[in-house]
């Protein structure tokens, strides 16, 4: 540890108790935070593409997760090194933005940090290296925008949309049925899209899971499914034309929020008290009756003697749905929702063309759909799936699909995949090197290397001669000057990525670029560590 | 330097090869634990719980078996899983899916030795999974149409599945009880209707289905022991004192001469809640809560039978069968539907009482009575029986229909070695493993059998290399015979979910290639 003595040899104290701490300074604190990355990037590496493998997560508390998305690897990993949080943020907010691409984006970073490594063992400075990184980003990002191609979809055809979210998809243990996923995302995203706007709600898209049955059976259903059953088993089992009550008060006696006492001190007040309460009860589902509701959705419980009087009274209800879930029923079927009984009106409730219950499997497994929403923009997505872990990871791969579909809508550029990107890119990056004076220029052109090793990675996965078949193609490219030529991941006999039609969005790919290029900026820029030490 | 620790402390990661071997591991040993028992020749095992009382179970089913192990194995848990949805959807081989998935595992194993990519192996799982389905729906027989078939086909299927537990002794009997009891649900996969009591003493064949309904409690002291055309109010209220349940409310009084009078503008109340309730008309009443002494008087006055404490299951089961409904208000006698029976009467089975409503309106519930020597024989005998119940309700629902005794496997396994010669490129391979994988379940079930299983499967090919042969492996003489006369069938569903959601496990472990583990939650030592 670096200390600073004054004149008479006595040591400064600048770190409190600076005995405990260790503290890296200089080339090797940067060093060390590089290899941090890097190792985290190889974590990931392995997961990249259509042959990508999965990976088994064991939570803290034993609990499996198999999955092959980044930023789900990277959540669940439970990472204790200060860097590689960095790199878990990077991937997380790649996940938030995008959606998509949350492993190419570690990947690529991992990659610009060894070639970082390179140029700093060569006595390059940091700053300098990130300078170039900067530039070289810049130019990738045009490049990018450069290749990209707009293509035209709407309602009717969704074709090129379902392309796009197959080619997420085919990367996901859920490959089996893609097409199928893939049109199940497409609908779904297409039934919630503002195409004026060109905005999706994504929280209009509600995804639900069942163990049981095959992926196959996964539906869309227009409408909300919530995993509740009839408060009272006699209820009718299906409703059509429901005008749906949404109510957050209890169907049980007030509880007023200040502390009260009411004393019994007389036999009339025992029995005023017992009408009271009866008359209360009688009041509230009148309440639900007059309004003309067919069926009543609460967040809260049931007395016994409200359920009765429910039942009794021909109107079915559900009791202890979630507040999420009540605000779906709300939006999809137009409703309000009440809080307290007073404030029903007619004009309140929603509405809904078919409610009905349906049990699963041989457990009494029960769920209750509202379908024919009086606005149909709301949709849920609902997966079958042989064991939960299929179908948590389903769920992930759906978001992957539902957010790639989102970006579409927003913003119609593709590229094309199979690391067709990443090759013309650097090959952009490559050729716009020279042009810099100056130290950058390394940089630039280790940018460009860094570019590289996304396709090289996917021809690892996918069992190809990793180097034999970058150098192929990206001969291929400058001889032919097409841009679509990328790694044949499938085996279809073909790497020209357009007839494979493997897009992905333009936004996602820049995205991926600027992320991975700022993360590495500000790891490079670190020169001091100061943790405390274990003890 | 030193490569960057990045995980935490306690953490271990594995990777690559040895993370692949870790899972390979983990599932082959789930596999030979739970193999012995396959087949109707296979051995139970004994289980005994860490809780308090160190409370034993005997088994022979997969999924209780998996469900009480602890196990740390990732890979292990994917099986442990999927058996465990197995048994929630068909309610039936989920000991079979086990072993597939641990066999199909095997079988990668040793071509992930011979320098197989996974990735490969898996397209050629999927390629033989989806051949061997369409093998198996050419086959399959539908007696949808025929009623008195497709009975024989419940029959058949319920003895198979029942064979390999401990009711096989006398599976004939128990297999007429379940289809009984099936066939009466008319269709509905609702097994909640269907209630099995179980009551120690007697032997296994001393069981019954009855087509009442038998609630185990008592009739209350000095009420009718014996009721015909009764009309039963179902009720959940409470029959104690009734609260008043406005939040806040006490009795504050000054004096005894007031708590008296509080005492009795109580009663009162009961006593006219008791009334409201006699209006209606009934002559039994069924209260799942509580029913205090001084009502249980009225009601005996009034010469009506009240039960009390009725589970909440036996409610909605005792509503179901009578048609009545769930009542907790009394207000307005006219419009509460009542249910109806013919006999109420008290019954003695074994030396306990119990209460047999027969003749009941709906006829969809019913209950079996299990009889048996112990504990553990009539919690075995009720796991079995909920296995045979399960299978049946789906198929009554679907109702493909299969041959058994490792008849399907024979078909599939040819079928998909078929499919290998006509695939070029490594993934034929992989389609012979699987194929090797599915013939497997014969030889497991032979060897548990204490039978000579390569000579025996060896016969078995042979067979089905002839066109439409029902060849299977008859596990009582010891040989191939044919399984059409020997009425030993399966649900096609049943088959189905073994193959598909064995094939699926079996990728997905598959394609793992690394095993991150996070440091264990540290627990707070309570002692």
């Amino acid at each position: 540890m670096a200390l600073a003595f004054d004149e008479y040899g006595r040591p400064f104290i600048i770190l409190k108790e600076q005995d405990q701490k260790t503290r890296l300074r200089g080339i090797d604190a940067q060093k060390a935070n590089i290899s941090a990355g890097k190792a985290v990037a190889r974590i990931l590496r392995t997961s990249l593409g259509p042959k990508g493998m999965d990976k088994i997560l064991q939570s803290p508390d034993g609990d499996v997760t198999i999955t092959n998305d980044g930023a789900t690897i990277l959540e669940q990993m439970d990472v204790d090194n200060q860097i590689a949080k960095l790199m878990v943020e990077l991937s997380r907010s790649q996940d938030y933005e995008i959606g998509d691409g949350t492993t190419g984006v570690v990947v690529m970073a991992g990659a610009l940090l060894e070639q970082a490594e390179r140029l700093l063992e060569r006595g390059i400075h940091p700053i300098r290296i990130a300078e170039g990184y900067e530039m070289a980003s810049r130019i990738a990002v045009e490049h990018l925008e450069h290749i990209s191609q707009k293509f035209d979809f709407g309602t009717t055809n969704i074709e090129p949309l379902v392309q796009t979210c197959m080619t997420t998809l085919s990367s996901k243990i859920v490959n089996r049925c893609k097409r199928h996923l893939a049109e199940i995302s497409v609908k779904a995203v297409l039934s919630v899209a503002d195409l004026e706007r060109k905005d999706v709600n994504l929280d209009m898209i509600k995804v639900e899971g069942k163990v049981g049955g095959k992926l196959e059976d996964t539906e869309l259903i227009y409408g909300i499914t919530v995993d509740k059953d009839m408060s009272h088993p006699q209820m009718p089992k299906q409703i059509e034309d429901a005008k749906i009550a949404i109510l957050t008060c209890p169907f049980e006696p007030p509880k007023p929020k200040t502390k009260h006492k009411v004393d019994i001190d007389t036999v009339e007040k025992f029995q005023t008290l017992r009408l009271q309460e009866q008359k209360y009860f009688d009041d509230m589902v009148q309440k639900c009756k007059d309004v003309g509701a067919t069926l009543v959705i609460c967040q809260w419980g049931f007395d016994d003697e409200a359920n009765h009087l429910l039942m009794h009274r021909n109107l079915p209800a559900v009791r202890w749905v979630g507040g999420v879930e009540l605000e779906l029923i709300a939006i999809a079927t137009g409703g309000r929702i009440v809080p307290r009984f007073q404030e029903l009106t007619p004009e309140k409730l929603g509405r809904a063309g078919l409610v009905r219950e349906k049990s699963f499997g041989t457990t009494k497994d029960k769920m209750l759909y509202i379908e024919h929403c009086a606005n149909s923009r709301a949709v849920t997505i609902f997966i079958r799936g042989g064991n939960k872990m299929m179908i948590e990871e389903t769920k992930r791969s759906i978001h992957d699909a539902l957010c790639v579909a989102r970006n579409l809508i927003r913003n119609n550029s593709i590229v094309y995949g199979g690391g067709s990107a990443e090759i013309s890119c650097s090959i952009a990056v490559e050729a716009g090197a020279d042009k810099y004076p100056g130290v950058e220029q390394y940089a630039i052109r280790a940018f460009a290397d860094a570019l590289d090793s996304v396709p090289m990675a996917l021809a690892e996965n996918s069992g190809l001669q990793p180097i034999e078949t970058l150098s192929a193609v990206k001969s291929q490219q400058i001889k032919e000057n097409n841009p679509h030529y990328g790694i044949d991941c499938n085996d279809a006999g073909t790497n020209d990525m357009q007839q494979q039609d493997v897009f992905e969005t333009l936004i996602g790919k820049q995205q991926q670029i600027l992320l991975a290029t700022q993360v590495v900026k500000m790891i490079l820029k670190i020169d001091d560590v100061i943790s405390p030490s274990d003890y | 330097m030193a490569i960057e620790k990045i995980l935490k402390d306690d953490a271990t990661e594995e990777k690559g090869e040895r993370a692949r071997m870790a899972s390979f591991v983990g599932a082959i040993a789930i596999t030979d634990l739970i193999k012995t028992t396959l087949g109707p020749k296979g051995m139970d095992k004994i289980l005994q719980s860490t809780g308090r009382g160190h409370g034993i179970t005997v088994t022979n089913d997969g999924a209780t078996i998996l469900k009480s192990l602890h196990i740390d194995n990732p890979a292990a848990k994917v099986l442990i899983d999927i058996s465990k949805v197995q048994d929630d959807e068909v309610g039936d081989g989920t000991t079979s899916v086990v072993v597939l998935a641990g066999e199909l595992l095997r079988e990668a194993e040793k071509l992930v030795a011979a320098k197989i990519h996974p990735m490969t192996i898996i397209s050629g799982y999927r390629m033989a999974a989806e051949c061997a389905r369409s093998a198996l729906l050419q086959r399959v027989v539908d007696n949808k149409e025929n009623a008195e078939k497709f009975k024989s086909d419940l029959m058949k299927i319920a003895m198979t599945t029942l064979s390999s537990k401990i009711l096989s002794q006398d599976k004939e009997h128990f297999a007429q009880l379940a289809v009984d009891a099936v066939m009466r649900l008319k269709g509905s996969t609702n097994l909640e209707a269907i209630q099995i009591i179980k009551k120690p003493g007697g032997s296994l064949k001393d069981s019954f289905l009855d087509e009442g309904f038998i609630l185990d409690k008592k009739i209350g002291l000095g009420q009718p022991k014996r009721i015909e055309n009764a009309k039963i109010l179902v009720a959940n209220t409470a029959m104690d004192t009734d609260k008043v349940k406005i939040y806040g409310a006490r009795v504050r009084v000054d004096s005894m001469s007031k708590v008296a009078e509080i005492e009795g503008a109580e009663k009162e109340k009961m006593r006219e809640k008791v009334q409201k309730i006699i209006a209606h008309g009934i002559n039994c009443f069924v209260n799942r809560q509580l029913i205090y002494n001084f009502p249980e008087e009225l009601f005996a006055d009034a010469g009506i039978l009240a039960i009390e404490h009725a589970d909440f299951d036996g409610i909605e089961r005792l509503a179901l069968v009578t048609g009545g409904e769930i009542a907790s208000t009394f207000d307005n006698p006219e419009s509460v539907k009542l249910g109806h029976c013919k006999v109420i009467e008290e019954i003695m089975i074994g030396e306990d009482k119990l209460i047999h409503f027969s003749g009941v309106e709906m006829g969809q519930a019913c209950t079996i009575v299990l009889r048996g020597a112990s504990h553990h024989v009539l919690d075995e005998a009720e796991r079995s029986l909920h296995d045979a119940l399960c299978v049946l309700s789906q198929t009554v629902n679907d109702t493909r229909v299969l041959l058994g005794g490792g008849w399907p496997e024979m078909i599939m396994a040819k079928e998909v070695d078929e499919l290998a010669r006509k695939t070029p490129g490594k993934k034929s391979h992989a389609i012979e493993a699987f194929s090797r994988a599915l013939v497997a379940i014969p030889t497991i079930i032979a060897d548990n059998a204490g039978l000579d299983s390569a000579d025996l499967v060896a016969q078995l090919r042979a067979a089905h290399h002839k066109e439409g042969c029902n060849a299977g492996i008859d596990v009582i003489s010891g040989s191939v015979g044919d399984m059409a006369e020997l009425g030993i069938s399966e649900s096609f569903k049943v088959k189905q979910a073994v193959l598909l959601s064995a094939t699926e496990a079996a990728e997905m472990i598959l394609r793992v290639d690394e095993i991150i583990t996070c440091a264990p939650r540290q627990r707070e030592d309570r002692m």
